[in-house]
C-alpha cells in the first residue's frame, strides 16, 4: 500500500477510466494521488484479519428488502429515452464506428 | 445569554412554518398562487448574486399552486405539505427539466421521469420551484466545483455555503425555498446545513428512495430534506420516507410520525458525547457553541455520558476509498452514448468515450474517478477497497456498540464555521478532512440531524450533529428540538 504513484500508474489508471489527461493535469494529479494515498496507508495501522468487508450497510439494520419477481414489465418510453441521446435512429443509439479498419 | 447570542442576518426575514401556510390557505387567507408568486419575485432578485437556483419550474409551480388553490376554493382537506414552495438538488431528476447534477457533461440532459421524492412530495401539495445549484456530481464540501459557478452563503457572501448541497441549505436561509432536498454521502447535507444556520436531516440508509438520484456512491447515498425549523423538516422526511419498489436498497421500515414524535419531551434520553469530536481541529467558537447545546440538552433533562469512539480517525481515508471506488463505477456510464454530452471530435467510439468525458467532467471529478480505479484496480484492490470495507465494518460496530449505551450522539457537525470562498480549493486533502464528522455516520448507515445551536462572534451559524442509530430518527429529532428550543 505504499508504493508511490509513478507517471505510468496514471496513464494506465486514466486508460482504464476512459479519461485522456493533458501533461498538466498528469502532473497534477500525481501530486495529489500520492498526498491522498499517503493519507490513507493510515489504515494499515489496523489489525483486520479476519473482518468481513461491510459492503452494503443494510446487512445491519432490522430490516432487509425483499426482490420482486422476475417479470417483464413496462419501462421507460423508447422515444423519450432516444430523444436525449446525441445521435439516435429513434431505435438504437448511434455512435462512431468501434473498430477502424 | 443576552451577551452571547448573535443574530443570523438571513433570518431577517425567516420564512413561515409549513404548518402556518397550510392553515392560511385553507382559511383562505393566503392564496398559494400569490405566495409562490412572492417567491420567484425573491428569487429574482437575490440568485444573480447567490447562484442558488441553476433552473426554475415556473409552469409546472403555477400549475400546482392552482390545483391547491382549487381544493381550497372547495373546502376540501388539504395534503400535508399543501403549497409549501420546495427546491429541489440538480442531482435528482425532474421529467423535463434540466437535470446537471452540477456538471457540463449534462448540461442539456432532460430526464424522461421524476425522482420517486420528487413525486411524493407533489403528491403531498408541494411546489417545485426549481433545481438547485450543487457540486458536481455531489462531489465538495464547499460549492465550489460546480460548473455552473459557486454558490454564496446566504449569511456572507464572501463565504461558501458548505456543500455538496450547498443551493439546497442557501435556498432555505435566503428564504428563497420554505423546504429543499438534497443528498448527504459524506457529509454533503449536514455540513451546508450548519455553515447556513439551518435545519438538515441525513435519513437512514434505505429511509428514503434513491430512484431518480443520480449516483455518486451508491451503498453511502441518501437523500433528505433542509428546512428553517426541525418539526418542519421531519415532516417533510415523513413525506418522502418510505420503501419504493424501483429501489432495491428502500427498507420496507414503518415511517413513523416524525413530526409528532419530535413534539415528545427529551427528558430522560441518554446522550453521548464523544471525545474523539473535541480533539484538536476544532475551532474554539464552535466547540464553545456546542459545549452551550449541550447544557441545554442537560437542562432539558438528558443524561449526558462522555463515551469513546477510538476509530473515528479512520473514518476519511475509508470514505473517500469507499466512495471513489464506487463513484468510479458509477460515472462510467457518462460516455457520451446515450445522454448528456458527446464530444463533437471524435473518429473512433474509445475517442468518443475519453474525449467527451474529458471535456464534459470537472477536476475533482477526474481525480476522484482516477484514485477510485486505482483502488479498484488489479494488485490493489485488496490493499485499497477491500481494506476500506473491513474498516467499516469496526467503525460501524463502534457506533452500534455506543448505542446500546446511549439514545444519541451529540457532536459538531464541522469542525469549522463557513471558510471563505476560495480559501481551501488550492488543496484537495484539506478540504476532504473538512469531512471528519460527518463521514462515520455516512460509512455506518446511521441517521442524524444538524440543528443550529449558536453562532460565531461575527455570526457565522454553528450546527450541532445529532446522531442516532438505524431509523431512529425520532429520537434524533427529539433531541435537536431541544437543543432548537434554547437557540430561539
Amino acid at each position: 500500500m505504499n508504493a508511490k504513484v509513478t507517471v505510468e500508474d496514471v496513464a494506465r489508471v486514466a486508460e482504464l477510466a476512459h479519461l485522456k489527461l493533458t501533461p498538466d493535469e498528469t502532473a497534477h494529479m500525481l501530486t495529489d494521488l500520492n498526498a491522498i494515498l499517503d493519507y490513507v496507508a493510515e489504515l494499515n495501522e489496523l489489525d483486520t484479519a479476519g473482518v468481513a468487508p461491510l459492503a452494503q450497510v443494510s446487512e445491519l439494520e432490522e430490516f432487509t428488502s425483499a426482490l420482486r419477481p422476475d417479470e417483464v414489465r413496462p419501462s421507460l418510453d423508447r422515444t423519450a429515452v432516444t430523444q436525449q441521446a446525441p445521435e439516435s435512429d429513434k431505435v438504437f443509439f448511434k455512435v462512431p464506428k468501434v473498430i477502424e479498419r | 445569554m443576552a451577551g452571547e447570542t448573535h443574530t443570523i442576518e438571513s433570518f431577517v426575514e425567516k420564512p413561515k412554518t409549513l404548518a402556518v401556510l397550510r392553515e392560511e390557505i385553507t382559511e383562505r387567507r393566503v392564496r398559494a398562487a400569490d405566495a409562490i408568486a412572492s417567491y420567484y419575485e425573491r428569487i429574482e432578485k437575490k440568485n444573480p448574486h447567490l447562484n442558488i437556483y441553476l433552473s426554475l419550474t415556473k409552469e409546472r409551480a403555477l400549475e400546482q399552486a392552482a390545483r391547491i388553490d382549487a381544493l381550497a376554493a372547495k373546502g376540501d382537506p388539504l395534503p400535508p405539505l399543501a403549497g409549501v414552495p420546495v427546491g429541489i438538488k440538480d442531482v435528482l431528476v425532474v421529467k423535463g427539466i434540466p437535470s446537471t447534477a452540477g456538471s457540463k457533461i449534462l448540461e442539456n440532459y432532460r430526464p424522461p421521469y421524476d425522482a420517486t421524492v420528487v413525486t411524493r412530495l407533489e403528491a403531498a401539495g408541494a411546489v417545485l420551484l426549481g433545481k438547485l445549484n450543487c457540486d458536481e456530481f455531489a462531489m465538495g464540501s464547499s460549492n465550489e466545483n460546480s460548473a455552473y459557478g459557486p454558490v454564496r452563503n446566504p449569511v456572507d457572501p464572501e463565504r461558501v455555503p458548505g456543500g455538496s448541497s450547498g443551493g439546497s441549505a442557501a435556498a432555505v436561509a435566503a428564504n428563497l425555498a420554505m423546504a429543499t432536498l438534497g443528498t448527504d454521502t459524506g457529509g454533503s447535507i449536514r455540513q451546508p446545513a450548519s455553515f447556513c444556520g439551518v435545519v438538515g436531516v441525513l435519513p437512514t440508509y434505505g429511509r428514503v428512495s434513491r430512484y431518480g438520484l443520480i449516483a455518486f456512491a451508491s451503498s453511502l447515498d441518501r437523500v433528505g430534506p433542509f428546512a428553517a425549523n426541525v418539526r418542519d423538516a421531519a415532516s417533510v422526511l415523513g413525506v418522502i420516507a418510505g420503501s419504493d419498489p424501483c429501489d432495491a436498497t428502500s427498507s420496507p421500515a414503518p415511517v413513523e410520525d416524525y413530526a409528532a414524535e419530535s413534539d415528545k419531551p427529551a427528558a430522560g434520553l441518554r446522550i453521548g458525547v464523544p471525545k474523539e469530536y473535541f480533539a484538536e481541529g476544532l475551532d474554539p467558537e464552535v466547540r464553545a457553541a456546542i459545549e452551550k447545546g449541550i447544557e441545554t440538552l442537560k437542562a432539558a433533562g438528558c443524561a449526558i455520558k462522555p463515551i469513546s469512539l477510538p476509530h473515528t480517525q479512520y473514518a476519511i481515508p475509508t470514505y473517500y476509498l469507499v466512495a471513489t471506488a464506487e463513484a468510479s463505477a458509477n460515472l462510467a456510464r457518462f460516455d457520451g452514448v446515450r445522454y448528456g454530452y458527446r464530444s463533437p471530435k471524435s473518429e473512433t467510439l474509445s475517442d468518443m468515450y475519453s474525449h467527451s468525458r474529458d471535456e464534459g467532467f470537472g477536476a475533482e471529478v477526474k481525480r476522484r474517478i482516477l484514485l477510485g480505479t486505482y483502488a479498484l484496480s488489479a494488485g490493489y484492490y485488496d490493499a485499497y477497497y477491500l481494506k476500506a470495507q473491513q474498516v467499516r465494518r469496526i467503525l460501524a460496530e463502534e457506533f452500534l456498540r455506543a448505542f446500546a449505551e446511549v439514545d444519541a450522539i451529540v457532536t459538531p457537525t464541522s469542525p469549522v464555521p463557513a471558510f471563505k470562498l476560495g480559501e481551501k480549493t488550492g488543496d484537495p486533502l484539506a478540504m476532504y478532512l473538512a469531512d471528519i464528522y460527518t463521514v462515520t455516520a455516512s460509512l455506518a448507515g446511521i441517521c442524524g440531524v444538524t440543528v443550529p445551536c449558536g453562532a460565531t462572534q461575527v455570526g457565522l451559524p454553528v450546527g450541532m450533529q445529532v446522531l442516532a442509530r438505524h431509523f431512529g430518527e425520532s429520537t434524533a429529532f427529539r433531541v435537536a428540538r431541544a437543543v432548537e428550543a434554547a437557540a430561539l
